[in-house]
């Protein structure tokens, strides 16, 4: 069974405090770590999972500049087998239609039974690319994955629906799926991973290479313009607790107390 | 608060290969997740966090840099490793310090085929867990002042002695104990099940606390001449590897400084005091400003001695004045950065109180920081002064 994964680059903001930058359209990336967008971990996980269960080759994706070619090598570390890191010039600035594009033209060439992306990414949280790529592929897909297995030519995949309900649904392969966190336990890169993904086939491919018309791509092709983009002004009905641990507990029991919540 | 990032004051992130990088980021993220939460408890309880080890081992971070039997990485590589997993504690560190560098190390090098295909797999998977031992009650700076005797009996030698301080001691399957013969110091690996052989854990320490340290007992222990390491002859064999460790702690040493300086950064920028963070205080800037000053030049002695390294060239001086710069350099660090934390410094809410007193143990061990100056001051006076 082959695979192909979907990976992205992303900086960090989980844990960080985010500022809008000058532009206004965009947040500051000054200081902000990279790493590999959490979702799609869970993606590569699953994929080096099933083709260790049932044989075949993982490859992992990207569309990104130079410095993205880390999250590349970070998957064959993880065990994909090969990697393709899609990167030109006239790929910067696109929208999420523009990526998904670009990833279905190059996966137009590649054999495949299985497509995985992330839900969504960290960054930017739009969960656009995957159902894209997969209408553009002409392939039938699921969204929010918490759990995946194929048998034969089929996959099944369990997934969350709106309500706080999941579903699971079979699918005829090839198919696209979307992967949830918590699906699976991401394994940690082992030294010796890392050491055998150096000896791993890493392709580049621009425009040319795969066949893509670059009037599609960039910032010129961009259909979802960002107008603004800022922090959410604090509520009316916010109240930020000061003091130290043992005082803001006091008081926020209190005040779910006082509230009805306790 | 956001996630440690390490200090790269002079960019030398640039200097890394792709694969250095992702080996520091993935051992990195693995401390921020597994061992941060839990080493609190390990250092209050006095308990190694034993739980880490098949993730550790998973990742290959044993035998990390032993070839054919580990992955077999570079010098600057298995730095970092070091690097980050003594940024999450000392203890962590010298465990990974004692099996590769003390224990894998002396197997792989003065070890028979058969000593290797035995041992090193297992170790490298962490099902053997391994203990050095050559320091003794009455002898520690001055090895050769050992008192465990190795008799020949037949096929079999004799162990009798008392080996003290020893990391991973109670935990370990392994020890591999150095003991003087007829014929001078030789290296023996004796299972800890056998016969007369016990280990008692020290229990009553300030510093070094999530970590096993031991005395062991050897009473009439057998073993045969096959578990004899038969390429190690003298003092110099356990001295080699003690410069195999000691290279990993000046690296580990900069994890330690890495972690004090970036807790003390983030606390200055928001502990107001007189009416403004104090990072906008000339005292504290002062402060950070040596330690990142010491940080960075840190930096740069390991990088280049891993080149050395790597190129078969590292005079044993040259990993001296790493390790006696560099401890002596976290040592200052953590100082300072308690300083910083006011009383908030003391307090086990911050990490740098624990890492101020774990520094003490490694100005101690794999030679004590005086032993270091005396090393290199015999290299460059051609005098011995010890
Ligand atoms: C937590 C911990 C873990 C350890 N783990 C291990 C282990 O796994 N295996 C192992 O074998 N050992 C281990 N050790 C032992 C360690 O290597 C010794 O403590 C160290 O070599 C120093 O020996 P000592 O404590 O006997 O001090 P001493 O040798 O008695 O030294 C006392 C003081 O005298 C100084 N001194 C000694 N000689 C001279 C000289 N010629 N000139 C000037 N000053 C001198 C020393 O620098 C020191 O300041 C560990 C120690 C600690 C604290
Ligand atoms: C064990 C213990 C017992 C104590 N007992 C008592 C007690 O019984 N009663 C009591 O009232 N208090 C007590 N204290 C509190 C103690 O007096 C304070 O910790 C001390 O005044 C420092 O205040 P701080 O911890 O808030 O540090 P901060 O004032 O936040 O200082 C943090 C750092 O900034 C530096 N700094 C502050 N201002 C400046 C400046 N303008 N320029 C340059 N550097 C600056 C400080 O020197 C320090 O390094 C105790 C503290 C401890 C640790």
């Amino acid at each position: 069974m082959d695979i192909i994964v979907c990976v992205k680059r992303v900086p960090d903001v989980a844990e960080a405090e985010v500022d809008i930058d000058s532009s206004g359209r965009g947040i500051q990336l000054g200081t902000l770590g990279y790493v590999i967008n959490e979702w799609d971990n869970f993606a590569v996980e699953a994929a080096v999972s099933l083709v260790e269960a049932h044989g075949g080759k993982v490859t992992a994706v990207t569309v990104g500049g130079e410095d993205d070619e880390d999250v590349l090598r970070r998957a064959l570390a993880m065990g994909a087998d090969e990697a393709l890191h899609l990167t030109d010039p006239v790929f910067e600035g696109s929208d999420s239609f523009g990526i998904a594009g670009i990833l279905s033209q190059a996966v137009a060439d590649i054999p495949y039974d299985l497509l995985l992306t992330g839900a969504v990414s960290g960054d930017v949280g739009g969960g656009r690319v995957g159902p894209m790529l997969a209408a553009m592929a002409g392939i039938p897909h699921v969204c929010l994955a918490t759990e995946l297995s194929v048998e034969g030519s089929t996959a099944r995949v369990r997934h969350e629906v709106e309500g706080g309900l999941e579903r699971v649904v079979e699918l005829d392969l090839p198919a696209l799926v979307t992967v949830q966190t918590g699906m699976n336990e991401p394994r940690y890169v082992s030294v010796l991973g890392i050491r055998k993904a150096g000896r791993k086939p890493l392709r580049t491919a621009g425009t040319a290479e795969i066949g893509l018309d670059p009037d599609t791509v960039g910032p010129a092709a961009v259909r979802v313009r960002i107008d603004e983009m800022f922090l959410p002004p604090r509520g009316e009905g916010a109240e930020i607790l000061a003091g130290n641990d043992e005082d803001t507990v006091a008081a926020l029991v209190d005040r779910l107390r006082q509230q009805g919540g306790i | 608060m956001a996630d440690f990032v390490g200090v790269d004051f002079y960019e030398m992130d640039e200097m890394l290969s792709d694969e250095q990088r992702l080996v520091r980021d993935t051992v990195r993220k693995f401390i921020q997740d597994k061992a941060l939460p839990i080493i609190e408890d390990h250092q209050r309880e006095g308990t190694f966090p034993i739980s880490l080890l098949p993730v550790i081992a998973e990742m290959g971070l044993l035998g990390a840099h032993i070839p054919d039997y580990g992955a077999g990485m570079d010098a600057l590589a298995y730095g970092l490793i070091m690097q980050e997993l003594e940024r999450g504690d000392t203890g962590i560190r010298s465990f990974a310090s004692v099996q590769g560098g003390l224990c894998m190390y002396p197997i792989w090098r003065y070890g028979s085929d058969e000593q290797k295909d035995e041992w090193l797999p297992r170790m490298d998977a962490g099902e053997v867990i391994a203990c050095f031992g050559l320091t003794e009650p009455d002898a520690g700076s001055d090895p050769s002042a050992m008192r465990t005797r190795a008799e020949r009996d037949g096929d079999d030698w004799v162990l009798n002695g008392v080996k003290y301080w020893i990391t991973n001691g109670t935990l370990a399957h392994l020890a591999v104990i150095w003991a003087m013969t007829d014929d001078g110091v030789r290296g023996f690996l004796v299972p800890t099940d056998t016969p007369g052989f016990t280990a008692n854990q020290i229990k009553a320490k300030y510093s070094l606390r999530a970590s096993d340290t031991a005395g062991l007992v050897m009473e009439g222990c057998r073993v045969p001449e096959a578990l004899r390491l038969p390429l190690a002859e003298g003092l110099k064999a356990p001295l080699t590897c003690l410069n195999e460790a000691r290279y990993g702690i000046a690296w580990g040493a900069i994890g330690a400084a890495m972690a004090c300086y970036d807790e003390a950064l983030r606390y200055a920028q928001v502990r107001v005091a007189f009416g403004r963070p104090i990072a906008g205080k000339q005292l504290i800037q002062e402060m950070l400003v040596e330690c990142v000053s010491e940080i960075t030049k840190a930096q740069l002695l390991c990088w280049r001695l891993a080149l050395l390294k790597d190129e078969g060239k590292a005079h044993p001086a040259y990993i001296s004045l790493a390790k006696r710069n560099n401890v002596a350099m976290a040592r200052n660090t953590a100082r300072m950065c308690r300083e910083i934390l006011g009383a908030n410094g003391i307090l086990d809410d911050y990490q740098t109180f624990r890492h101020m007193v774990n520094i003490e143990s490694v100005y101690t061990y794999e030679g004590t920081h005086q032993i270091h100056t005396l090393i290199v001051g015999q290299k460059i006076t051609g005098e011995s002064a010890f």
